[in-house]
């Protein structure tokens, strides 16, 4: 069962960009956000704003209810529980977390790191830290003409070296979904941990941790229609135990004396320093709003409008789509046009009204292996409708046209 | 906006038919630039002669339309121009695109350019050739004279 795009919950995109109609597609960066979100920030900034966790007065009691129902309703919408959730500012600096904290425990010589040349810089560049500090290897998974990481590849590199598996749910930028319960079957059978960059799914797809198998899995709150500056980790609730704080500061301690420190339980060890208590209530928001509508229903709607997207593009002469060939599975597609570059064509996209994102994305590696320095990637959400799609064909159509013409 | 006002004809004939595109065998000067957010990969060769005039300027990279246009007349306004010279034609054209005044008179051909300054967003694509350009004299100034000095 598909839905309505719900555009007229966001207000941003009533806004008219160089006179035309927004056709905002570059969700895959970040989210606009719906008026359930922005009310939910300024209620609690107008009626329960206090510091978390210290003051007795009923405000600040207040503050940290927001805070921890925030806690709460994250852990529901990804079947974990609360205090399996680390409060962060993003999936970046949740992976960096685990990397460094969890890294730290179970990297040395002789042990390795497996992941895929298609991570977002995000997902490889703190494992490449970690990993080279230890004395640590780091291997790649042989990636999939279309970009993904099969099972089967998977397992050729994990071995009783291997300590964790970091991979991507779903691509930024080849709109493929790896199969995270096979992967943590492999990582599982090998004794390591699979820890998860869930940036491009959890906003968009039905999660459950225990399902996936999942030992670890980081996401932000932007992208899933909450604020910036807010994100969460989830760790399973034994790893996260036996893991070192990486931020120390107040609100993280149980005790301190000059001599040493005692820490908090799990998750607020993590959480050195005063947390971004709007940000989580936003977030919170975000999940609820989304939930609301319907992780299922949202998918679906997703995949059509992205099928949809990738058809009618591919009717254009000149345009190569990357990534899956057949059906896809997610709101990502990837593209280019012969004889403009993606950045100029971005530049003619943007005049009508269409945003679309020009770039490697954040993933050098894969785009090297791609032999294109740079592609457009249009990315859909649930407020994205078929007039936003055919608002961009006639733009491409038309900046085609364009630049064959001064082009003469 | 209208994309004309950007991508003129003279922008586009510049990036199809590029004026100095290669390397030179021994460059007095060289550099190398990536603009790390768009993927653009730019090196510039310069050949200075005793006088400190620019003999040779060629380019090689890979990039959007604004970025290797604005090398290709860059390396064409700097040929036959003294070292300080052709800095004053680089900072002239960064005035002309961050919309301060600018001295036109030496730009040529890359005044047409301007209109990329209604896209504030492409403006670091114009100018990735003067930032090679001064990276590769910022490193005669540190190696502190002639010979090849890679950047």
């Amino acid at each position: 069962m598909s839905i309505a795009a719900r555009r007229e919950d966001f207000p941003l995109l009533a806004t008219q960009m160089h006179g035309h109609r927004l056709a905002y597609l570059d969700s895959a960066a970040t989210s606009q956000k719906p008026r359930a979100v922005l009310d939910a920030v300024r209620r609690y900034y107008e009626e329960d704003n206090a510091n978390v966790h210290r003051g007795v007065y009923e405000l600040a009691a207040r503050a940290t209810q927001d805070y921890e129902d925030a806690r709460e309703t994250i852990s529901s919408f990804i079947g974990a529980a609360a205090e399996e959730i680390v409060f962060t500012r993003g999936t970046t600096e949740s992976i960096n977390l685990v990397a460094r904290s969890y890294g730290e425990k179970v990297l040395g010589p002789g042990t390795n790191v497996v992941t895929s040349a298609a991570e977002h810089h995000s997902n490889l560049l703190p494992w490449q830290q970690a990993a080279w500090a230890h004395g640590a290897e780091v291997r790649y998974v042989a990636l999939a003409p279309d970009g993904s990481v099969s099972p089967d590849a998977l397992a050729e590199v994990v071995d009783a070296g291997t300590r964790v598996v970091a991979l991507a749910h779903a691509s930024n930028v080849m709109g493929t979904v790896a199969d995270i319960s096979a992967a943590a079957e492999i990582a599982h059978a090998y004794g390591a941990v699979l820890a998860v960059d869930a940036a491009q799914s959890v906003p968009h797809r039905p999660i459950d941790v225990r399902a996936l198998g999942a030992d670890f899995l980081s996401f932000s709150g932007h992208k899933m229609c909450g604020p910036t500056g807010i994100g969460a980790l989830f760790g399973r609730a034994d790893l996260l135990a036996a893991m070192q704080p990486v931020y120390y500061g107040g609100e993280m301690i149980e005790e301190v004396t000059l001599q040493g420190a005692t820490w908090k339980e799990t998750p607020w060890r993590f959480e050195g320093g005063t947390p971004n208590i709007a940000g989580a209530v936003g977030m919170a928001a975000a999940a609820d709003y989304l939930r609301s509508v319907g992780m299922e229903a949202i998918h679906e709607h997703e995949v059509e409008l992205a099928n949809y997207l990738a058809q009618r593009i591919r009717e254009v002469p000149g345009v190569v789509v990357y990534g899956p060939k057949g059906q896809r599975d997610s709101g990502v597609v990837t593209f280019n046009l012969d004889g403009v570059h993606a950045h100029d064509l971005a530049t003619a996209l943007d005049t009508e009204g269409v945003c679309v994102r020009a770039g490697h994305h954040c993933c050098q590696p894969l785009m090297r292996q791609l032999q294109a320095s740079s592609t457009a990637r249009a990315s859909v959400y649930l407020y994205n409708d078929r007039e936003d799609v055919d608002q961009l064909v006639d733009a491409l159509v038309k900046a085609k046209e364009f630049f064959h013409r001064v082009a003469r | 906006m209208s994309l004309d006002e950007v991508y003129r004809q003279v922008i586009m004939d510049h990036y199809q038919n590029p004026r100095h595109r290669g390397r030179l065998e021994e460059p007095t000067l060289s550099a190398g630039l990536h603009n790390p957010t768009c993927g653009d990969e730019l090196r510039l060769d310069l050949k200075v002669d005793e006088e400190g005039v620019v003999r040779d300027a060629v380019f090689e990279g890979q990039g959007c339309s604004i970025s290797m246009a604005a090398a290709s007349m860059f390396t064409d306004a700097v040929r036959g121009k003294s070292l300080g010279e052709a800095n004053r034609i680089a900072e002239s054209f960064k005035d002309l695109l961050m919309r301060r005044s600018s001295d036109r008179s030496a730009l040529g051909e890359l005044e047409a350019l301007e209109g990329v300054a209604k896209f504030p967003a492409r403006v670091k694509c114009a100018t990735l050739v003067m930032n090679a350009f001064e990276k590769a004299v910022q490193s005669l100034s540190e190696g502190g004279g002639s010979g090849h000095v890679q950047a």
